[in-house]
């Protein structure tokens, strides 16, 4: 029935060649595909791989730069929002865009003509309507901001609909929606396709996509890795689909470079050097940042944590480094309980962290780069003295260090942000591998690198152990931690979901723990 | 020639723009220029009394800068000096007589100077408390609580600590030979160098040691303070709280130095006007001096010149407005031709 409408007419927008190119990088590289109306379509890829960079195509953000896209099979130009709408485009953003302060009703009202005098009552009718027509209970005289996400994000979807729309796009609207109301969104998907109207889902997670979805395209670095059809979908099953769908998003299993290989097969027994037990850390009225996160590092060894952004990796590594407090849990760092020092006194012991937001966590731009290589150290000697900094003194540690780590820069009284991004990188890592570090943590150690920096970090980080120290590296580059890593822990949602030691079928271990379609207690090896 | 381009491109040129687009609006209200800058400079630097007033009126508002200062460097807004300086300056004028009856001058001068501190100081906790837990914008509370303040200094006069002795509504006067003793025969007061000391303390104390640097990363970068062990909760309070506790020696110098008392609905609102001296001078505690001293002798030269040309005081605020204007047109053609690379 689906399929002989699908034939008779064409598809409500269809993607052809489109290729959208930002300075450095292909986003977008000739995607083709086309949304049928009566249709849930899923699009599914890893960060980066070029999600929100289509949804800035179909929303007017953005004009792609080759290919065209069409609506009812005509060749149309999304040049603005505004645009999209009148083309029956709704999108609903990640962020809540409504006005927190504001009511449902009034929400609703907003960008009406200005010298309209809004009918409160019809709205509030309206809406009432529209709820019971797509099962959500949301009372229309609510303040907005104190609604939950999940009913935030379906006032957008009705206010998407009121606007005309035949096609509602939502940009991975379950990204921080708790379980409940994630199938809540699903259910109200389902009603939108009887309804008639075309859905695009965006998301990262697998058993959202083959649960919710009618159509699934994967996108991998920019490209179409390949496309699933209702036909498809319903004839295969879970497991099978599964593995199919993380093949397209990952890419087939590579071959294992031989010192992986050998390194797989000697399992590090050095002494354990951190340990973390039970790490937890709450938020306030969401699910837990951390929640019971519980793995082991030992000398000698590279520990990498995979995940996509997002999944409680930033807060994993700023509880470590002792920037943010836990609620609950232990963190031992060479047997030595960490839960009464703060960042400095971790530094001190050796537990180290380099932050991946160069420019605006791990330096002070303005300041010299001689002052950012103490910037952990401030007030102790021999940089210090009674409280007075010694100028000398920092100066010809800095010039030490800028040696030892080539960091190119004029002098060490340049102020640091005028560096190259490669040349803070060092500067950070001068920093943090200065001394005696005993565990060094890193968070996205090469996003943003040239190859050649990114090549001599990865030696560095490998190098760096060899002397008994461990090391944490935290990144959302699959091939990086399969090229570094001995073994690689995955966190999803807040939770270390599984540990899989680095070896010829890791890949595909760790990409099924990614997306959540391995249950959760696989092997802690 | 290499270092002296920048300083007359940068600070003279703007300066001379601004003294030569008064003059230009002086014309336009039929005044003679020449005459109104010639009043200015002569009362303001050039007579004896003139100079002396000038370097008085220098105390409160080197003070002043020196608390801005600290907090600026902060990145923190303490637009609640004008409270802290005067409700500092009601509690010291209220106290010290009784203090100086009881005790003698001096323990009376130095319980003053204490006094003042601790008032500033307890005007900035709530908001620094504020800004450091609950993340409420300092510029807003700080602001309101100078409102607050000020009203409840002048409450105080004319209620609690009004002098019964007095027909108008003002405290009780600290006898002239009690104050602060005069330095080498003139008028100026001891509170001109300690004024100037604790300006001086407060600039090395941001640029050299841990304590400013923690404060200037704070300032620069909250995140990166906080990613380098900065207790940044801490450090916002003690900023403010210290910023507060400044302004306030600036009101309770100012009594026990030159006025002896404070009168009901008596309000010199020095704060507003030392911003943007500190801005001029880039939070830098020298080039305060040197601007406090171009601004002091601007506002007691333009007293006079009220008088003498009858061009209202309030236009020194119009010469030091358009040299601001000046100064950051300088600041932004030199950073355009710094992205230009030339």
């Amino acid at each position: 029935m689906r399929e002989a409408t699908a034939a008779s007419r064409p598809p409500l927008i269809e993607l052809r060649r489109v290729t959208k190119r930002f300075p450095g990088v292909v986003a977008n590289d000739d995607v083709s595909f086309a949304i049928h109306a009566g249709e849930v379509h899923v699009i599914l890829g890893e960060n980066g791989a070029g999600k929100s960079t289509l949804v800035g195509l179909l929303a007017g953000m953005q004009r792609p730069d080759a290919g065209e896209i069409l609506v009812d099979g005509h060749p149309v130009a999304i040049d603005s929002p505004a645009r999209a709408l009148a083309l029956g485009i709704g999108t609903v953003y990640q962020h809540v865009m409504l006005v927190p302060t504001l009511t449902v009703a009034a929400n609703l009202e907003l960008g009406g003509r200005w010298y309209r005098r809004p009918d409160w009552r019809a709205t509030a009718d309206r809406f009432r309507a529209t709820c019971r027509a797509f099962g959500m209970t949301i009372a229309p005289e609510a303040i907005t901001g104190r609604l939950s996400l999940g009913e935030q994000q379906q006032i957008e979807i009705i206010r998407a609909l009121w606007r005309g729309s035949r096609l509602v796009v939502l940009d991975e609207p379950t990204a921080m929606l708790t379980p409940q109301a994630t199938g809540e969104l699903i259910a109200i998907m389902r009603r939108l396709r009887a309804e008639g109207y075309a859905v695009v889902f965006i998301t990262h997670r697998l058993h959202e996509a083959i649960e919710a979805g009618d159509r699934i395209t994967v996108l991998r670095r920019g490209r179409v890795a390949g496309g699933l059809g209702p036909e498809v979908l319903t004839t295969t099953g879970r497991a099978t689909l599964q593995s199919r769908i993380t093949e397209l998003m990952f890419g087939e299993a590579t071959a294992a470079s031989p010192d992986r290989a050998a390194r797989a097969a000697a399992p590090k027994s050095g002494a354990v050097v951190l340990a973390v037990r039970g790490l937890t850390v709450r938020a306030r009225g969401r699910a837990p940042l951390l929640d019971g996160v519980q793995f082991e590092v030992r000398a000698g060894e590279v520990f990498g944590i995979a995940g996509v952004d997002g999944n409680g990796q930033r807060e994993l590594a700023e509880a470590l480094a002792g920037q943010i407090a836990a609620d609950a849990g232990a963190v031992m760092l060479d047997g030595a309980d960490l839960a009464r020092f703060g960042v400095a006194a971790r530094h001190r012991r050796g537990l180290r962290y380099v932050t991946d937001d160069r420019l605006h966590e791990g330096t002070v731009g303005s300041f010299p780069v001689g002052l950012n290589l103490v910037l952990k150290q401030i007030g102790t000697p021999p940089f210090w003295s009674g409280g007075v900094a010694r100028r000398r003194a920092i100066t010809a540690h800095a010039d030490r260090l800028i040696d030892a780590f080539d960091v190119r820069t004029p002098s060490a009284q340049t102020p640091i942000g005028r560096l190259s991004g490669g040349n803070i990188q060092k500067a950070l890592l001068a920093r943090e591998l200065h001394g005696a570090a005993r565990l060094v943590i890193y968070s996205k150690p090469t996003a943003g690198l040239d190859l050649r920096n990114i090549a001599a970090a990865r030696a560095r980080i490998r190098a760096g152990v060899a002397n008994g120290s461990g090391a944490i590296v935290i990144s959302t580059e699959l091939d990086e931690l399969l090229d570094i890593a001995d073994r690689i822990g995955v966190m999803l949602g807040g939770r270390l979901v599984g540990i899989v030691a680095n070896g010829l079928d890791a890949r595909g271990r760790v990409a099924a723990l990614m997306t959540g379609a391995a249950p959760a207690d696989a092997d802690a090896a | 020639m290499n270092t002296l381009r920048p300083l007359l491109v940068g600070a003279l040129l703007p300066i001379l723009a601004a003294v030569l687009i008064s003059a230009l609006l002086l014309v336009a209200f039929g005044v003679d220029p020449f005459d109104y800058y010639g009043v200015v400079v002569h009362r303001g630097l050039l007579t004896p009394r003139g100079l002396q007033d000038t370097i008085i009126r220098m105390a409160p508002l080197m003070l002043i800068a020196a608390s801005l200062i600290v907090s600026f460097r902060a990145g923190l807004w303490n637009l609640g000096t004008d409270g802290q300086y005067l409700l500092a300056a009601v509690v010291v004028a209220a106290s010290c007589p009784l203090l100086d009856a009881a005790l003698g001058h001096v323990p009376a001068l130095l319980i003053g100077c204490v006094l003042a501190l601790a008032t500033g100081a307890l005007w900035a906790v709530l908001p620094a408390m504020l800004r450091a837990w609950q993340g409420v914008n300092e510029i807003i509370t700080t602001l309101m609580m100078s409102f607050l303040g000020t009203a409840l200094a002048n409450a105080l006069v004319k209620l609690a600590l009004r002098d019964p002795a007095a027909t108008v509504p003002q405290t009780r006067t600290l006898p002239v030979a009690d104050r602060l003793p005069r330095l080498f025969g003139t008028t100026v007061g001891l509170g001109v160098p300690i004024a100037l000391v604790v300006l001086i303390a407060v600039h090395l104390a941001t640029t050299h040691t841990a304590w400013g640097l923690r404060l200037r990363t704070l300032g620069a970068n909250p995140r990166a303070a906080r990613h380098a062990g900065i207790d940044v909760p801490r450090t916002t309070v003690m900023a403010l709280v210290l910023s507060g506790a400044i302004a306030g020696l600036a009101g309770g110098i100012d009594i026990v130095g030159v006025w002896g008392n404070v009168r009901a609905d008596w309000n010199p609102a020095y704060g507003l006007s030392v911003i943007p001296l500190v801005f001029l001078a880039r939070l830098n505690g020298w080039a305060v001096i040197g601007f406090v001293l171009l601004f002091s002798m601007l506002s007691v030269g333009a007293e006079s010149a009220s008088i003498h040309v009858g061009v209202p005081s309030y236009f020194s605020f119009v010469l030091v407005a358009l040299i601001l204007l000046f100064l950051a047109l300088a600041e932004w053609l030199g950073q355009r031709r710094q992205w230009a690379g030339t």
